[in-house]
Order: C-alpha cells, then sequence, then structure tokens
C-alpha cells in the first residue's frame, strides 16, 4: 500500500496542523515550492532553522521503516511531510522530538559503531529492542528509552493508524481522530 | 496552555474582581448554570457566573484529542484535572474515581460526556407511589415535559420518534435522528427473533448543521472531547449568556457563601483568583450549579453560626443520598465483521426493560425468560447497543510491544468481529451514600476536599444481574462467543452524580423547592441534578437542562417581583 502526502495531510489534520499555524505554512510551501522561515526543506542540521532537519528526518524515517509494515509503500513522504508540518506548527513538541532522536541514534553510535539511519533494518529493529523501546511505557520526559518510544515509535505509529490509509490496513476506513464523516459507520463490509 | 500558576495581567478577559451590582450570581458554568445564566442574562438581568476551572482554549481540542487517544497521557490529562485542587476522599465500601467522572472549567462535564440526552420517564417521577420504594418527586413528568422540549432545542437533540417505551412528547427532536449502524443491523436480527426491540437513540450531537455549529463529522472521540463541536457542550450557554450580557470569571473558585445576620438570605459568595486574593460577589440572589458533588461541598463549607451543619441543611439532607448510575455490561466476538469504531456515540438502545425489567420477551424465534426476581426487587434498566466494541487500532498499536508486521498481523486480528452491549442501572436514594467533607485532607485553598461514600445495594446488583441476563441472551441469539462481561462485581459508576440536594416539599426530608430554591434561605436557589429525588436509569443531562430552564423561570419572576 502506497502512502502520499495525501496521508500525511489527513495525519496533521488529526493533530491540527493542517488546520492552522505553521504546519499549514509548511504544507502550502511544498506545494509552491518556497522554504518558509524555520521549515526549510534544505536544513542539514536540526539547530540553524529548526529542531529538525535532514539528519534527525534520516533516523525518523530509518525508524518508520522498522515500525510500519513491509507492505507499505511511500514512507520517506509521509514522514517528511508529517514531521515537518507537525515541526513548524509545534516548535516545543519538535524540539523534544529532535532530542529523542538524538538519544536514539547516540545509541545506536555507541552500542553499533555507526549512526542508526546507517544500519541495516535489522539491526536498526534489534538496537530498538536492545534500547527496550518495544517494552517501556511512553513518557514525554521519562528516560531515553520512554522518549523514543514516544517521539519515535509511538508518534510515527499515531501518524500511521489514525490515518484513514494506515487504518485501513487493518480494515477500518475511519480511525479515531480522523474526521472521516458518519456515512462509513452505516456501511457494511461488502459495501 | 494555562495552568492554575500561571500569572496573568489583569486584561479585560481576566479581570477577575467583583462586579459592582449584580442581581444573580451563578456558582458553576456547566449545562444548568450556563442555561439559568443565558435565560436570566436574556430577561435583561446582570448577571455574573463564577467557574472554578479555566476557559479552555477551544482551538486546543485536537491536542486534547491526541493526549485522550495516546496512552502516555492519562485520562486526566485530556481536560487538565487532578492535583491539589481536585483532591477527593473515596470511603465507601466502593471507590469512586471523582475525577475522572467530571471536569472543572467553563463548560463543566459537558466536555468530557458522551452526549445521550433521554427524558425520564413518568414512572420515574412516583417510584414509591408505583413500587413502595425510594420516594415520589414533588414535580411529575406533565410538569417537566414543556421543558424537556425546551431543553432538546437548546442542546440541539437529533433524535426520531420511534421509541414505543418513550414518554410521550409533541413534537419532533429538533434535528433528525442519526442512521442505525451497520453494527446495529447484526444485532437486529438477533433481537427480532426474541422480541427484542430496538430504536434510535437521543443525541446531543448535531446530525446537520445546527445553531450554527458543524454537523458531526466522525472524530469517534465524542468521550472525552469533541473537536468539532458538534456534540453539545455548556459552552455553547456560555457565550450565549456572554452575548446576552453576563459576565463569566473563570478560575474563580467559590469557597463559600455568607448569609445576612439574620440567616434569611445569602450575601456574598466569597471566591480565591489566581493572583492569591480573595474576592466578595455581592448580589440579589445566588444559584449554585457545581453538579452533584461540588453543590453540596459549597454548602458544607459555607457553614456557620447559624447554620452549624452547612447552609441551607436544616433538613440534613445536604450531600445525602448520593446515587449514580451502574454500568452492566456484555461483549464478545462473533465469525463475521461488525464494522465497530467508526464513531464515538451510540445509534439504538432499548428501553423495553425499562419500566418493567422483569418481563420477559415472545419473539418468533425464541425469547428472553422473565426474570426470577420478584419485579419489584429490581429498579430500571436501559439497554445499548455499542458502535465501539473491542480495541481502537491506533490505540492498540501505541500500547503494544510490536511493530512492523507483527504488530499489523495483531491489529487485524484484534479488530473487526467485536460486538457489545452496554446499559445503564439505576439505584436508589439512600442515606447513608453521601458526599460529605474530609477535614483531614485540604485541597489548594485550604478547604476540606469532598469525602465521597458510596456502595451498591441488593438490589441495584439483582438489576444489574438481569441487565447481564438479557445481554447474554442476545448475544447467545447472535452466535457471539461471550468474552468479558462487567457485573455487580466489577461494575461502575456512569458519572452521573444525583441527589444531593434533593427537591421536596417539606422542608424537614428536602434541601430545595420544586422550583429550586432552597427552603432556608429565600435568595438562595439550586440547579443541576443534586435536585433529583431519584435517578431512574437514563443518562440525567437533559433532565439536568429541563429542571434548569424550569428554574430558571421562577428565578425571572422572583427577581421581577422583588
Amino acid at each position: 500500500m502506497e502512502l502520499t502526502r495525501r496521508d500525511a495531510l489527513a495525519a496533521l489534520a488529526a493533530t491540527g496542523v493542517a488546520v492552522s499555524g505553521g504546519g499549514a505554512a509548511y504544507l502550502a510551501s511544498r506545494e509552491s515550492g518556497d522554504s518558509p522561515a524555520g521549515t526549510a526543506d534544505a536544513n542539514a542540521t536540526g539547530t540553524a532553522d529548526g529542531p529538525i532537519g535532514d539528519a534527525e528526518l534520516d533516523v525518523l524515517v530509518a525508524a518508520a521503516e522498522v515500525f510500519y509494515p513491509s507492505e507499505i509503500e511511500g514512507i520517506e513522504e509521509f514522514v517528511t511531510s508529517f514531521v515537518r508540518g507537525r515541526a513548524a506548527d509545534r516548535p516545543e513538541h519538535a524540539r523534544a522530538q529532535a532530542d529523542a532522536v538524538a538519544a536514539l541514534d547516540d545509541y545506536a553510535r555507541n552500542w553499533y559503531d555507526a549512526g542508526f539511519a546507517a544500519l541495516g533494518r535489522e539491526t536498526r529493529d534489534r538496537a530498538l529492542r536492545a534500547m527496550s523501546v518495544d517494552a517501556v511505557e511512553a513518557d514525554p520526559g521519562g528516560e531515553d528509552d520512554q522518549r523514543v518510544r514516544y517521539y519515535v515509535r509511538n508518534e510515527l505509529l499515531f501518524a500511521l493508524y489514525s490515518s484513514p490509509t494506515g487504518a485501513e490496513l487493518v480494515g477500518l476506513e475511519n480511525p479515531q481522530g480522523h474526521p472521516g464523516g458518519t456515512a462509513s459507520y452505516q456501511r457494511g463490509p461488502e459495501s | 496552555m494555562s495552568g492554575p500558576a500561571q500569572t496573568e495581567t489583569a486584561t479585560a478577559a481576566t479581570d477577575r474582581a467583583p462586579s459592582d451590582r449584580a442581581d444573580v450570581c451563578v456558582v458553576g458554568s456547566g449545562p444548568a448554570g450556563s442555561l439559568v445564566a443565558h435565560r436570566l442574562a436574556e430577561a435583561g438581568h446582570d448577571v455574573v457566573v463564577l467557574e472554578a476551572g479555566e476557559r479552555f482554549d477551544e482551538t486546543d481540542r485536537l491536542e486534547r484529542q491526541e493526549r485522550a487517544i495516546r496512552p502516555a497521557h492519562g485520562p486526566l490529562s485530556v481536560w487538565d484535572m487532578g492535583g491539589e485542587r481536585d483532591a477527593y476522599s473515596s470511603t465507601g465500601e466502593r471507590h469512586y474515581p471523582l475525577n475522572v467522572a467530571r471536569v472543572k472549567g467553563v463548560g463543566g462535564s459537558t466536555l468530557h460526556w458522551q452526549g445521550m440526552v433521554m427524558r425520564l420517564h413518568e414512572s420515574d417521577f412516583e417510584v414509591r407511589s408505583r413500587e413502595g420504594v425510594g420516594r415520589d418527586w414533588p414535580i411529575d413528568y406533565a410538569d417537566l415535559r414543556p421543558y424537556y422540549a425546551e431543553a432538546e432545542e437548546a442542546l440541539g437533540v437529533a433524535g426520531d420518534a420511534d421509541n414505543p417505551f418513550a414518554p410521550p412528547r409533541d413534537g419532533p427532536f429538533p434535528m433528525a435522528g442519526f442512521p442505525p449502524s451497520y453494527s446495529d443491523s447484526v444485532f437486529a436480527e438477533a433481537c427480532e427473533r426474541l422480541g427484542v426491540a430496538m430504536h434510535s437513540v437521543p443525541n446531543a450531537r448535531n446530525s446537520e448543521p445546527y445553531d450554527g455549529d458543524t454537523a458531526c463529522v466522525g472524530y469517534g472521540t465524542c468521550r472525552p472531547v469533541c473537536p468539532s463541536g458538534a456534540k453539545y457542550d455548556a459552552t455553547r450557554h456560555v457565550a450565549k449568556a456572554e452575548d446576552a450580557g453576563a459576565r463569566v470569571v473563570d478560575r474563580a473558585p467559590v469557597q463559600r457563601l455568607e448569609h445576612d445576620a439574620a440567616g434569611e438570605t445569602v450575601e456574598a459568595a466569597v471566591y480565591a483568583t489566581p493572583d492569591g486574593e480573595t474576592h466578595r460577589q455581592e448580589a440579589r440572589a445566588f444559584l449554585v450549579a457545581c453538579g452533584g458533588v461540588e453543590t453540596p461541598r459549597l454548602l458544607l463549607l459555607s457553614r456557620s453560626e447559624t447554620y452549624p451543619d452547612g447552609l441551607a441543611n436544616s433538613s440534613g439532607a445536604v450531600g445525602r443520598y448520593f446515587m449514580d448510575h451502574l454500568f452492566a455490561g456484555t461483549g464478545g466476538v462473533l465469525d463475521r465483521r461488525t464494522r465497530q469504531k467508526h464513531v464515538g456515540f451510540l445509534t439504538s438502545e432499548c428501553h423495553q426493560f425499562y419500566d418493567d425489567p422483569a418481563a420477559g420477551t415472545d419473539g418468533p424465534e425464541g425469547s428472553v425468560p422473565a426474570a426470577d426476581a420478584d419485579p419489584s426487587d429490581l429498579g430500571s434498566i436501559k439497554l445499548e447497543f455499542f458502535n465501539y466494541a473491542g480495541p481502537s487500532p491506533v490505540e492498540q498499536a501505541l500500547g503494544s510491544d510490536q511493530w512492523g508486521d507483527d504488530l499489523l498481523d495483531s491489529l487485524r486480528e484484534s479488530y473487526g468481529n467485536h460486538v457489545a452491549m452496554g446499559g445503564l442501572v439505576g439505584q436508589l436514594p439512600r442515606s447513608e451514600h453521601r458526599v460529605g467533607l474530609d477535614t483531614s485532607t485540604t485541597d489548594d485553598h485550604g478547604s476540606p476536599v469532598p469525602e465521597i461514600r458510596w456502595s451498591l445495594d441488593d438490589r441495584t446488583r439483582r438489576t444489574i444481574e438481569r441487565a447481564n441476563e438479557i445481554q447474554e441472551r442476545v448475544l447467545d441469539e447472535l452466535g457471539a462467543e461471550v468474552t468479558w462481561q462487567v457485573g455487580p462485581e466489577n461494575t461502575g459508576p456512569a458519572y452521573h452524580h444525583m441527589g444531593t440536594t434533593r427537591m421536596g416539599t417539606d422542608p424537614a426530608e428536602s434541601v430545595v423547592t420544586p422550583e429550586g430554591r432552597t427552603h432556608d434561605l429565600s435568595n438562595l436557589w439550586v440547579a443541576g441534578s443534586s435536585a433529583f429525588v431519584t435517578g431512574g436509569a437514563m443518562n440525567p443531562t437533559l433532565t439536568i437542562a429541563a429542571l434548569s430552564l424550569r428554574t430558571a423561570e421562577f428565578l425571572d419572576e422572583e427577581l421581577r417581583q422583588n
């Protein structure tokens, strides 16, 4: 199944980004090719124009490749649009997300001698489990593993499974958090 | 987001000094307080509303929705409940989880409610006369009937007149009801065979644009937060009241009411503000509308030399007769898709067992057996057919220890074939179930916190068992494998706080008159579910609204005459 920018928009809508604020400006800039202040596509680090730069995005996309089902395609576009749009709308959240991404990247460098995004998919999976991201409780103010679970794993899975395309993998086209109208609940499975 | 400790610069919006002149001071901005405030302001009275909680920014609702879905944020975080401000004690045989049962803020607990709005039945007003238990209300359904219609208009109720068990009404609902769900149609096959009636549910939720608010867009998180505003909440009538000239002061918890030397009238509401100051709001009349817990607490906190047991408490009934509805539920799985979790509200119910819970059914291909229990030993039962049975895929994904293909496999296995029936069971008023003061624990202003002593009686237990019996029969007919049940042992409250300043004509046994004025103080009024004499088994907010609109009329008349 192919994820698109439209799916990222739907996921952002569930967080309020698409209806107001900097996220809308970011998404508009994606359409026009412009780069509004603080949301430049080309910022290579997370410190010059905003906390989420290309390096942070690489880690998030690499994590999504582990967290998302193998039948999902278009992960990079989806994750980039979602994360950038949300970062532009909620800079504090983005800063905390960048810190969690850095913690994951540091963990990979310490234990696997390479940044997280440079690891093979299987190794990324092992690293995440070794860090206990599968077992700890998500906590935005917690330890490194808890913050990775909150800002990386759960952030990415929230984006996927609160979007209609992601939830449709499960058979639900109007998931919680998505304003999908009042027609689908009346339809049977064969319609 | 602003928090209780945040400092503010005084502006027009945050000026919390008392008004120089007020006809009415309303304490609480939930549905009762805001409806009365709106009506009185429209009638030309100067109204000040004091609200303990904050005025939430409507643009934050999607963030609140995200907190409701993501497991890292507890349920109290959605509306910023908890902490020293909201401390309480639960000392009864059953724990009462007060802070998940309420919201403090402009709009009150309608901010997190489900939005189900049924009228009480005629029988609910005369339980003592009909069944020899509980107590009759001093008013009957006919007295409240026109106010129910007004309340349905005010709240914006979507419903269809297809319920053969509902009390009589004079016209259609303001909006068409929501059509039944696919899941309802699955239930309908079994219910028809058993002779169990299904009908629509009146929802305070827009099935079409109504009074400036959008139609429901299906976010699916009605409880605890509706981001679209399609579900009614009392901020609508707060806004209307303000448009009509009322002043609403948030973060202004009233600490006590002070009466005159003779103890005949209330002179002022003493309230605290975030800057640490304490103010006195004087008014010609006072209306307390803080819900079934904080209303009696405020009266008890207002004790004086003249009234050592609390204000308006010469009967000793303030805080007593605390009631809630109990949840009874049964759920399971089918070997077919049931299409749950598209919306967060109900579209079908069954009130067939409301007035006669012991009666059996006689369907074309089966029946629900009559109850073994003596019919007079059972209370009313309201049955519900869920549209949100089973786990939510996104919530399950976030709480899982899996990811990737393994997670997707688990989600596919979990989602899609669940069914469930819920239900509400009423309990009778009992003196020992009460809201009191825990003087050993104080809140952020040094006031004793509410102490809730609550439990289940045998009649309620039997009624829950009867509800389970009917639910099991329907699910069995459906061919479902029952996987869970909420019965007498693991039941919990439905967060409907009722009965703690009950109305009556005898000042020795009740707190307020049938009009809503306290027996003891001539300018002190109470609105809300605390005035209920019995609670039936219907969600209470429509009755809260109807009673409040009725009280507003009497209070308006009183203000005009004096």
